[in-house]
């Protein structure tokens, strides 16, 4: 009764869209794709509205092959990044479209209509023309018009990145709410994000994507404790993670001429060269600490991103108040080595803070 | 600086206006002359310079056996050849125009934008270039000398343009719209009609006045193709000559032959001004 793909690719042009893609996506469960911009989400997910056919692979829903069922058969729902709404109806009648489509009852569609409404909280809005919405509100209809057409597969495709900070900070809790109370058992929801953050809040199961492969899929806890290589990390961090070439003797930890006590998970490791990973917010100002320089420091929000340099090395480290620092100042900060990962050479993981490989 | 551009913008303004506007006025007021006020002397103002008349006028809807010009059947000619060929290359058109905008033809070396040029290559052409081969087909087809060839005659000049028009327009029309509506139940045709068609209106309005304004003032194949049997409007107001029809006559007839033109841009203008497609995409 599963949403089943198998080894999916799309290859349209001389790249890969979609390589070798598989999945087994189950009802009444939210699945994240986050991936950076061109990494195949939406490819991914129109292929899964049948809007793209994969030149290989399979995709089987309830048992049918789902590639035979041509999309306005399908019964999905998607929303797209854009805030597509049509421009010729009003609040009211966009969102009965799908369902006057489908011939349902006048009195099932004014009950589906409503409750839809009241779940986005767009009730009184009704008589509007979509031209006179704000953005966050156009997306609000978009995503109503997908509820009430009570879609087996709901598809949102990065449905708050073209809103701004605000609206879409009060949204994302809004859809955690919606996704809780508003979808019923048998909805399959699939979400993609080029954000860490929404994927760590809406806490659903992961997959991520890069240049059309499946890098590594797990819970969204799993993901950001244990990204199985340095793409991952890379990927599932905002600001991304940053990596140190460096390497482990019987004493110490050694890159940038600094060296660190070993800590407790990197006890087992082997003495050789690594790629150390250490999150931006897993570095704080230290006056006994190392000296980096400065090359940028933007202040976002509550916080300070530096843009530190050491020799070959660039980091970002990431300062929970606002300070004012100028370029080419020197810093002196700190690590936290409990919380480095090791990467190989080959860039995959070996050894997590959390555990993860043989730490 | 500002006061002399602010200057010069207005003086510009004025003195274009007065450039266009002052020979329709001139034909306005000559068609309301008689003999006495145009061949005395200069008058301009009426029932200051002179009495008018609607002998002028009157004139256009006389049988020339009663001395009259007789405009009134070329005039529903030309109607009837505009408008039926603008209805059909406007039909014909937006679909070939939504076809190269959202699918992707592959034949040989030719694709999408080579059959698009193709078809405002066909504006391109000088029309004296296609006299000849019109000529010997509608001869052919039995259709020389008739208002249906004529249609077929327009229809081949007045598509690419509403192709172009058309072709651009469906360009920024999001094609999510078009996958939205598919994924909310619409099958290919009905995405069109029920979706992308109601959001295409302004488009269709500007493409239906450029064909409108190319069928109706073509001269030069209503001229080539007809000759006794159909006349289409402007063949019959630049056969009228001065020295047989009068001055005030041929002034009204002018006006009368622009008059849907002003018609139709006012018409369109209302809807030019709209923006319908705002709320599509941000």
């Amino acid at each position: 009764m599963n949403l089943i793909g198998e080894k999916i690719s799309y290859k349209p042009d001389e790249q890969f869209h979609l390589n070798n893609v598989s999945f087994n996506f189950k009802k009444g469960n939210l699945y994240t794709i986050l991936g950076r911009t061109l990494s195949g989400k939406t490819t991914l997910l129109k292929t899964i509205a049948g809007l793209l056919n994969p030149d290989q692979g399979s995709i089987s829903f309830e048992e049918k092959d789902f590639i035979k069922i041509p999309v306005w058969e399908r019964n999905v729902a998607m929303v797209y990044q854009q805030f597509i709404n049509y421009p010729h109806l009003n609040v009211y009648e966009n969102i009965t479209f799908p369902l006057e489509q489908r011939k349902l009852s006048p009195e099932q569609i004014k009950k589906d209509v409503d409750e839809a409404l009241k779940t986005v909280g767009l009730v009184g809005f009704e008589n509007r023309k979509i031209q006179e919405l704000s953005g966050g509100q156009q997306q609000r209809v978009a995503l109503a018009r997908s509820l009430a057409k009570k879609a087996k597969i709901l598809l949102l495709d990065e449905p708050l990145v073209n809103l701004d900070y605000k609206l879409r900070e009060q949204l994302r809790e809004e859809f955690k709410r919606i996704f809780s109370e508003g979808l019923s058992q048998d909805t399959i929801l699939i979400y993609s994000t080029t954000d860490p953050q929404e994927v760590m809040e809406l806490n659903g199961e992961v997959i991520v994507l890069d240049e059309g492969k499946v890098l590594q899929k797990g819970p969204a806890k799993e993901i950001f404790e244990n990204p199985s290589n340095l793409k991952v990390a890379e990927i599932s961090n905002d600001p991304p993670m940053n990596v140190l070439k460096g390497s482990k003797n019987s004493k110490n930890l050694n890159f940038e001429n600094i060296s660190l006590d070993i800590p407790n998970h990197f006890k087992n490791l082997e003495e050789k060269d690594y790629n150390f990973g250490i999150r931006a917010s897993e570095i704080e100002l230290d006056e006994n600490g190392e000296e980096f320089e400065i090359e940028l420091a933007e202040i976002s929000g509550s916080e300070t991103l530096l843009h530190l340099k050491r020799g070959n090395s660039k980091i970002i480290a990431l300062i929970e108040e606002v300070m004012n620092f100028k370029i080419h100042e020197k810093v002196k900060i700190n690590f936290n080595a409990n919380k480095f990962y090791a990467f190989g050479e080959d860039e995959k993981l070996v050894s997590s803070p959390y555990g993860g490989t043989n730490g | 600086m500002i006061k002399l551009y602010t200057f010069l913008k207005y003086f510009f303004i004025t003195f274009w206006t007065v450039f266009v506007v002052a020979p329709f006025l001139w034909a306005v007021s000559t068609s309301f002359k008689d003999f006495q006020s145009v061949n005395s002397k200069v008058t301009y103002i009426p029932w200051l310079d002179f009495e008018p008349t609607l002998e002028g006028w009157r004139v256009l809807i006389k049988s020339p056996a009663k001395g009259g010009v007789d405009i009134v059947e070329p005039y529903f000619n030309s109607i009837f050849v505009t408008c039926t060929a603008s209805l059909i290359s406007i039909v014909l058109g937006t679909l070939a125009a939504y076809a190269l905008s959202r699918f992707t033809f592959k034949a040989g070396f030719v694709r999408n934008n080579d059959i698009t040029f193709f078809f405002i290559s066909q504006r391109i052409m000088p029309p004296i270039v296609l006299s000849i081969p019109f000529f010997i087909f509608l001869s052919t087809i039995g259709l020389l000398d008739s208002l249906l060839g004529l249609v077929v005659v327009y229809i081949v000049l007045l598509m690419p343009i509403a192709v172009w028009i058309m072709v651009d327009f469906f360009n920024r029309v999001p094609k999510e719209l078009d996958e939205t509506a598919l994924i909310d139940g619409c099958n290919p045709y009905q995405a069109f009609y029920k979706v992308v068609l109601p959001n295409s209106i302004p488009g269709l309005i500007v493409a239906g006045m450029f064909c409108i304004i190319f069928g109706w003032i073509d001269f030069f194949f209503a001229f080539i193709l007809t000759f006794t049997e159909v006349q289409l409007l402007p063949v019959k107001v630049v056969a009228l000559n001065s020295s047989i029809t009068p001055w005030w006559s041929l002034s009204a007839s002018a006006l009368v032959s622009v008059a849907p033109l002003i018609i139709v841009a006012f018409i369109v203008e209302r809807y030019l001004s709209k923006g319908n497609l705002s709320g599509a995409l941000k």
